[in-house]
């Protein structure tokens, strides 16, 4: 019995949609300044990109807030529950049209690979690029500059290190892209993510009558 | 927040200095007094000695301060690392283009602020009468030295004409000299020629006519005949420089990474992209060909523009216009090669004034630089650079430049100068390094970022000391991140297509 729930919120939506332009932005106008490719022109490739940094800052702020004070943060604890059979699936099951092996409702929205993979980028690459990104604009050398305490003699190991989360975010946002296709539908992952509402199997539909649980369903919005 | 407020402060700074720079320089300034009405002025002179004497009656306690500066002694203390304190000046120089002064001051005094000097060691330099004062003063722009008189005036001029139209002075009055030092205009520095006694503004946007018309000493700052600013290949010590920032300050820009780069990067360095933009300097200069005769004869090649490629007296020559400068690291001390200093490695072209500085040194910052190289002659024996006798007023004193016989000019020239000759003759490599200070451009033209930040030509390319975002990248973390890219497209681009498949023949079965 399938419903439909409205799983991601305004706020959410919004967050994810202006992440997804930041990282994209930041992208261009950081490997330009990389020396990979010119387009913006280089200086206004950097001026862009610390502007971009910053934009990408306040929304961190803001997403973060937004976690602790709805508790979604609890949506990417990992679990090694249904991990196996979520890999499976990937490798197997997805050709033999085999259904989806977790089943995605409003309290768990993300299965066991996305838990881990979101973790990875929340804890490890997007700090790393924030980390790295704040001390290529504040390091202070030598012995002028912004901040005393970030004296440093150069920038060579806060470039590779911004160079090379770069480089696993790009990974992710190609497999990110191709695996959006793989909902229930080709496109339900992406129609989600742009109304908010998604039809999902009603956990409750086989032991409630229809009435009952379409109220439920309205609570849990 | 931080960027943004720098960015607020540096651009309302910014407008107000360099406007009180531009309504500075706007005004006007006129003689305070008219020479030409001064009793003392209105006379026939018939030595310049005696126009000396007229101007000290005046301006008493001058000629000491004169005696006490450089352009007059040609030497001044020099703390030069590893070595102590040297004398150093035109008097002992070796450099890459007339070799040196000793020996050949009858020619080279041209450019001496003084009358008569026929060798260094025996001039006199305590006689204030032999001080030139108006190859400085003049006004009229009539005043010229006589070649190969030892500094004194050309016999034709009005002296009481100039005599009474004296003042501060102007471009010319530098120009005389600074434009033409290694024989000729815009040989030795490259960003001073000619072109700048009136210049446009793509020349240079201080100096420009149609612009702030700037003299000289409007940056070489004077107080007492102590002229601030000067030239590497005779000095050594952080000290005397003029700097941008005497004018404009440490920040300038409206950019805050702009701003940034003012840490490590000399002004100079983005802000003159280009020397020598209106006449060709000289880059190479090959002593070893010199000597040559046509029909008993020395003759000269010019090329299109009239530049000599070939004198008998000085060997081959290479120009070049346009020129892109070179870059180094620069904290204000340079070390200097001195006649008589063995040269131990001869495979490696010699550094005849190394400028000092590095990516970590904190003093340090890039500079544009000329490059001049040359081909000089050498005592392979002793391992010393020969002070050849170049000039000489007659033929048969052993002077190259009427002789024509190396071996006999080096053995004159070091028996001048009280070093060793062996006799034998070689030609090794030098370099010289002239920081390139002047044709600032207008801020349309400056080096664009992407000049230094690319991987492919860098003009930056020769300094490797340090991580340059858009040049430097680790060959690791650039193959593994695109490896890695390939990897997740190639994984997708299969996965996608054997989904595709089966959901083909899935429907298909139905």
């Amino acid at each position: 019995m399938k419903k439909k729930f409205y799983i991601y919120r305004s706020f959410e939506r919004f967050w994810h949609w202006m992440q997804a332009l930041c990282i994209f932005f930041l992208a261009a106008t950081g490997f330009e300044i990389h020396g990979s490719f010119s387009f913006f022109g280089y200086q206004n490739a950097a001026k862009y990109h610390n502007i971009a940094a910053y934009t990408f800052i306040v929304l961190i702020v803001f997403a973060i807030f937004w976690h602790f004070t709805t508790g979604e943060w609890r949506q990417y604890l990992p679990t090694t529950e249904h991990l196996k059979s979520q890999i499976n699936y990937y490798l197997i099951g997805i050709f033999q049209n085999a259904p989806h092996p977790t089943k995605k409702t409003v309290l768990s929205k993300l299965n066991p690979l996305q838990k881990l993979t979101y973790l990875a980028l929340k804890i490890l690459v997007i700090p790393t690029m924030v980390i790295s990104g704040l001390l290529y604009m504040f390091y202070r050398y030598p012995q002028k500059g912004t901040i005393e305490g970030l004296n440093i003699g150069s920038i060579e190991v806060i470039a590779l290190f911004h160079t090379a989360a770069a480089f696993l975010l790009m990974a992710f946002v190609i497999v990110h892209l191709y695996l959006i296709t793989t909902g229930a539908t080709m496109t339900s992952n992406l129609k989600a993510m742009i109304t908010g509402y998604e039809e999902l199997e009603d956990p409750h539909a086989a032991h409630q009558p229809e009435a009952t649980s379409t109220i439920k369903t309205e609570l849990e919005v | 927040m931080v960027s943004a407020i720098s960015i607020l402060t540096s651009k309302s700074t910014e407008q107000t200095k360099l406007e009180a720079l531009k309504e500075k320089f706007d005004k006007k300034t006129q003689q305070p007094v008219d020479h030409s009405q001064f009793a003392e002025l209105k006379k026939k002179f018939s030595t310049p000695q005696q126009v000396t004497e007229a101007c000290i009656v005046c301006h008493n306690g001058r000629a000491q301060e004169i005696m006490r500066s450089n352009h007059w002694n040609w030497e001044r203390a020099e703390y030069i690392k590893g070595r102590g304190i040297v004398y150093l000046g035109k008097k002992n120089a070796i450099n890459n283009f007339c070799i040196g002064t000793e020996g050949n001051e009858m020619s080279c005094a041209k450019c001496h602020v003084g009358y008569g000097m026929q060798s260094s060691k025996t001039f006199n330099y305590k006689d204030e009468s032999n001080i030139d004062c108006l190859v400085c003063h003049d006004n009229t722009e009539t005043y010229a030295k006589a070649q190969e008189k030892g500094g004194a005036p050309d016999p034709s001029l009005d002296l009481s004409l100039i005599a009474q139209h004296v003042g501060k002075p102007k471009r010319t009055n530098c120009g005389v000299c600074h434009f033409f030092g290694g024989g000729g205009n815009n040989v030795k520095h490259g960003d001073l020629e000619k072109a700048m006694f009136e210049p446009s503004k793509d020349v240079d946007v201080h100096m420009a006519v149609e612009e702030k018309n700037l003299q000289c000493v409007d940056c070489h700052k004077t107080e007492n005949h102590m002229i601030s600013g000067k030239m590497y290949s005779l000095s050594s010590m952080n000290r005397n420089r003029v700097l941008c920032e005497d004018c404009h300050n440490e920040s300038p820009h409206n950019d805050a990474i702009l701003n940034k780069h003012t840490l490590k990067v000399a002004c100079q360095t983005c802000h003159i992209p280009t020397y020598a933009k209106v006449n060709a300097t000289k880059v190479a200069w090959d002593w070893s060909s010199a000597g040559k005769l046509k029909d008993g004869k020395p003759f000269e090649i010019d090329d299109k523009e009239g530049n000599h490629t070939y004198l008998s007296i000085k060997g081959n020559f290479t120009w070049g216009k346009n020129l892109k400068p070179d870059y180094v690291w620069f904290n204000g001390t340079a070390g200097h090669y001195l006649l008589g200093d063995k040269v131990a490695d001869t495979t490696k072209p010699l550094v005849l004034n190394p400028l000092y500085g590095s990516y970590n040194d904190v003093n340090s910052k890039i500079i544009p630089v000329k490059i001049h190289r040359a081909r000089q002659p050498f005592d392979p024996v002793n391992a010393i650079i020969i002070q050849p006798k170049l000039y000489a007023e007659k033929k048969g004193e052993g002077a190259l430049w009427k002789d024509f016989n190396w071996e006999t000019a080096a053995e004159t020239g070091m028996k001048e100068v009280n070093l060793p000759f062996s006799g034998k003759i070689s030609f090794i490599r030098t370099e010289m390094y002239w920081p390139v200070n002047h044709m600032v451009a207008s801020k349309e033209n400056t080096v664009k970022c992407v000049e230094c930040h690319t991987r492919d030509n860098s003009r930056l390319a020769g300094l490797t000391d340090f991580y340059m975002p858009g040049r430097d990248y680790s060959m690791i973390i650039e193959t593994a991140g695109k490896a890695v890219l390939l990897l997740s497209f190639l994984l997708v681009l299969v996965h996608g297509g054997f989904r595709f498949y089966s959901s083909r023949s899935e429907k298909r079965k139905k």
